[in-house]
C-alpha cells in the first residue's frame, strides 16, 4: 500500500527534479510542448513511400493476395467448366482472356489458380525460411564444428542449381503440389541459413548480448530474444525476394510436369499445356506468362524497396 | 576480519592462439573483495583487468579460452558450478556493468522489458510485482520519471541515463557483488561523478561489494577503499587507497601516479614511463616490468618477483622497492616535471579530480 502511494506521488516529484536538474530525457518524454520523436514505423513508411516502384510492387502483391483469397468464389466461370462451343477462342466479350483447347475460361482459371500458385510459393518460402533460420542461428551461435558442418552442407547444396535440386527432390519423393513445395523449400534453406548466420555473427558480438548473459540469460533465450530480432531486417528483405523466385520455381516444376495435375489451374501447368498451341492461340501462353512475370517482378521490386529502406548503410 | 565475499586465488586465463599454442592474458592473480567495499582494479589497456572480471563472471567463451585457479564467492567455487547454476548466479549473486552503456542495452527492446527480463529470470513474480520492482529499481538509480523511462527505447535515453538503467538492471536482484568494467569511461565528467556517487550510495545502502575496473586514478582516489594495480597480466601492487597514493612501492605504480597532471602547477611535459607493454606472446622471463623499469637490475630479468606483504594490507611485487626510494621518470624530451616524486601523489590525484568531487555533493539528484 505504501508502495502504491509512493508511485502515485512520482510524477510531481519527477517534475520537480527534472526542472531543477534539467535531465534531458525526462523532459522529452513528458513533452507536450516538444515535438515527439517520429516513431520508427512512421519513419519507415515515409521512406518507403518515396520508392514508387516498390509501392507499385506492394500494391500488386496485395491485389494478388486479395484475388488469391476471394478469387475462386468470384470468377465468372467454373475453372473446369468445358465450353465446346468456344474452343481455343481468342479474347471475346464472353471470355475476356479467351478459352483453352477444352473451352475452359482462361481468366477464371488464372484467377482461381492464384491461390494455388501463390499458396505453393509462399508455403515453400515459409518452410524453407523457417528451417534456414534455425540452421543459421545454430551455426552462427554455436560456431566451431557445428558451424563448419552446417555451412559445408549448405555449400554442397549451393553447388546444385536451385531448380535442379528441386527437380531431384521431387523426382525422389514423387510429383504433386505438396512435393513441389518441399522441393522448393529445400533449396531455400541453404541461402537463408547463410544469411542468418552472417547476421547472427554480427549481432552476437554486440555488447548487449554479453550484458544479457551477465544478468543470467540462458543461451536459448539469448538466441531467440536478443539475437533473432536483430536479424529480422535481413530476414524480411530476403524472404520477399525469395517468394518471387519460389513462384518461378514452383511454376517451372509444374511446367515440367512435376507439380499440379492437368486439371488444376496452376499457372505453370497452364503454361505447359498451352505451349502446343503457341502458333494458333498465343493468348493461352501470354496471359499465364504475363501473370507469372508480373507477380515475380512485383515481389522483387517490393524486396528491393524494403532493402533500400531498411538498410542503414544505404540511407 | 570477516570472510571475504569474493576470493580469487591464482587465477590464470589463457586464450587460444592457434591449434596448439595458447597465450596467457592473466597469470596467477589473487585478490579478495569484502562486502561493502569498493576495490579499484587499475592498469593500462591490455593488462588483463577486463579479462579478470570476465573470468570471474565466467563470461569467456570456453571454445577460445581456458581458466584455472579458484574463484570462491560466498563459499561456492564459481569455476566448478554447472552452466545452469552459473546462469542462476549471474545477475542474482553477482552482476556486471560495462564500459559503453549505449551499446549494453538491446536497441530493439524497451527499457522496461529489459529490466523485467533480469527480474523474471531470477524471481517468480507477477506482472504487477515486476512493474513495481522495475520502477523501484529505476528510482534507486536516480531516474526522475521511472514510469516514462520504462516505456522508452534505449536510443531515447542519454548515455548517463543508459548507464543508470544498466546499474538498475545489474542491481535489480540485489546481488552481493557488482563488477563495474570502466563504467564511466564513455561518459562526461559531470555524469561520471553522478554515476560514481550512485555506486557509492549503493555500496552504503545495500552493503554490496564492488569491483571497479578503471584506468583513471582520479576515479580510484575518489571512490575506492582498496586498490589493485595490474601490469601485463599480473598484480604488481595492492594497498589501501591512501597508502597507495602516499607510499606507492612498485616502480610501475609510482610511474602511473607521477604521470597524472595536477592542478595549480605549471608542468611543461608530464613524466612518462618509457616503452610500452610487452606483447602477451613475448613476455620477458623475469619481472615483466623490468624492460621499462628505471631501477631494474640484472636479477630482475631472472625470475618473476613474488607479491610480498610490505605493510598493513599492502602487497608489492618488487623486492627492491623500499617505501622511501624515489623513482625518477624522465619527463619527455627536454621537458621538466618539477618534482615528479611520488610523495605528493595524493594531492596529484585528488587535484585532478577536484572538479569531480565538487560535483559529487550537488550533482546527483536524490529523491527518496
Amino acid at each position: 500500500m505504501a508502495e502504491k502511494t509512493k508511485l502515485k506521488g512520482a510524477p510531481g516529484e519527477g517534475d520537480a527534479t527534472a526542472a531543477t536538474a534539467g535531465a534531458g530525457a525526462s523532459e522529452f518524454a513528458r513533452g507536450e510542448e516538444l515535438p515527439r520523436a517520429q516513431s520508427p514505423a512512421r519513419q519507415f513508411l515515409k521512406k518507403f513511400l518515396r520508392r514508387k516502384t516498390a509501392v507499385a510492387g506492394f500494391v500488386f502483391i496485395v491485389l494478388m493476395l486479395v484475388i488469391a483469397v476471394i478469387g475462386p468464389s468470384v470468377v465468372p466461370y467454373d475453372p473446369n467448366q468445358y465450353d465446346y462451343s468456344a474452343l481455343l477462342s481468342g479474347p471475346t466479350a464472353a471470355h475476356i482472356w479467351g478459352t483453352d483447347e477444352f473451352g475452359r475460361d482462361v481468366f477464371s482459371r488464372l484467377v482461381a489458380g492464384t491461390q494455388l500458385s501463390l499458396g505453393t510459393a509462399l508455403t515453400a518460402s515459409v518452410i524453407g525460411t523457417a528451417a534456414g533460420v534455425v540452421f543459421g542461428l545454430i551455426a552462427g551461435f554455436c560456431g566451431g564444428l557445428v558451424d563448419a558442418f552446417i555451412m559445408r552442407v549448405c555449400d554442397v547444396m549451393f553447388a546444385f542449381p536451385g531448380i535442379l535440386l528441386a527437380i531431384a527432390v521431387v523426382a525422389i519423393i514423387g510429383p504433386g503440389l505438396t512435393n513441389v513445395m518441399i522441393g522448393v523449400a529445400v533449396f531455400t534453406v541453404p541461402s537463408f541459413a547463410r544469411i542468418i548466420r552472417g547476421a547472427v555473427l554480427e549481432v552476437r558480438s554486440e555488447l548487449y548480448v554479453e550484458a544479457a548473459r551477465s544478468v543470467g540469460c540462458s543461451s536459448r533465450r539469448i538466441m531467440f530474444v536478443h539475437i533473432l530480432p536483430g536479424t529480422m531486417q535481413a530476414l524480411i528483405v530476403n524472404f520477399t525476394m525469395n517468394v518471387g523466385g519460389a513462384i518461378l520455381s514452383a511454376s517451372s516444376l509444374s511446367f515440367l510436369g512435376f507439380g499440379a495435375s492437368v486439371t488444376q489451374p496452376e499457372w505453370g501447368a497452364m503454361l505447359s499445356q498451352s505451349r502446343n498451341y503457341l502458333a494458333t492461340a498465343p493468348h493461352l501462353v501470354l496471359f499465364p506468362g504475363l501473370l507469372i512475370f508480373l507477380t515475380v517482378l512485383a515481389f522483387n521490386l517490393f524486396g528491393d524497396g524494403l532493402r533500400d529502406t531498411l538498410d542503414p548503410k544505404l540511407n | 576480519m570477516q570472510d571475504a565475499l569474493l576470493e580469487v586465488r591464482d587465477l590464470k586465463v589463457e586464450f587460444k592462439r592457434d591449434r596448439k599454442s595458447w597465450i596467457t592474458a592473466v597469470r596467477g592473480v589473487s585478490f579478495s573483495i569484502h562486502a561493502g567495499e569498493i576495490v579499484g582494479l587499475v592498469g593500462e589497456s591490455g593488462c588483463g583487468k577486463s579479462v579478470t572480471s570476465l573470468a570471474v563472471m565466467r563470461l569467456l567463451s570456453k571454445a577460445t579460452s581456458r581458466t584455472s585457479g579458484s574463484v570462491v564467492m560466498d563459499g561456492r567455487s564459481i569455476l566448478e558450478l554447472s552452466d545452469r547454476e552459473m546462469r542462476d548466479a549471474r545477475g542474482n549473486d553477482f552482476s556486471m556493468i560495462f564500459q559503453e552503456p549505449m551499446s549494453s542495452l538491446n536497441p530493439i527492446m524497451r527499457v522496461g522489458d529489459q529490466l523485467a527480463e533480469a527480474l523474471r529470470l531470477h524471481n517468480d513474480l507477477s506482472r504487477e510485482e515486476i512493474h513495481a520492482r522495475s520502477v523501484e529499481a529505476l528510482r534507486l538509480v536516480g531516474i526522475p520519471e521511472p514510469e516514462v523511462t520504462l516505456r522508452n527505447y534505449p536510443h531515447e535515453l542519454s548515455g548517463g541515463m543508459c548507464q543508470r538503467v544498466m546499474i538498475a538492471m545489474a542491481m535489480s536482484c540485489e546481488p552481493k557483488l557488482l563488477i563495474a568494467d570502466e563504467p564511466t569511461t564513455a561518459l562526461d565528467v559531470t555524469i561520471q561523478a553522478q554515476i560514481l556517487a550512485l555506486m557509492e550510495r549503493i555500496r552504503a545502502e545495500r552493503n554490496t561489494g564492488i569491483l571497479l575496473i578503471t584506468h583513471d586514478l582520479g576515479v580510484v582516489a575518489e571512490t575506492c577503499s582498496r586498490v589493485i594495480v595490474m601490469y601485463a597480466g599480473g598484480i604488481v601492487e595492492e594497498a589501501p587507497v591512501e597508502e597507495l597514493f602516499e607510499r606507492p612501492r612498485h616502480p610501475y605504480t609510482k610511474g602511473l601516479i607521477a604521470s597524472v597532471p595536477r592542478l595549480g602547477r605549471r608542468v611543461h611535459r608530464l613524466p612518462s614511463i618509457p616503452g610500452s607493454v610487452p606483447d602477451l606472446a613475448a613476455m620477458p622471463a623475469g619481472c615483466r616490468f623490468a624492460p621499462r623499469c628505471p631501477m631494474a637490475r640484472p636479477a630482475c630479468e631472472a625470475k618473476v618477483p613474488a607479491l610480498v606483504q610490505v605493510g598493513e594490507g599492502h602487497r608489492c611485487a618488487c623486492p627492491y622497492a623500499a617505501a622511501g626510494a624515489s623513482v625518477e621518470y624522465a619527463a619527455g624530451i627536454g621537458g621538466l616535471a618539477d618534482g615528479a616524486g611520488a610523495a605528493d601523489a595524493t594531492a596529484a590525484a585528488s587535484g585532478a579530480t577536484g572538479d569531480v568531487s565538487a560535483q559529487d555533493a550537488k550533482g546527483v539528484p536524490t529523491h527518496e
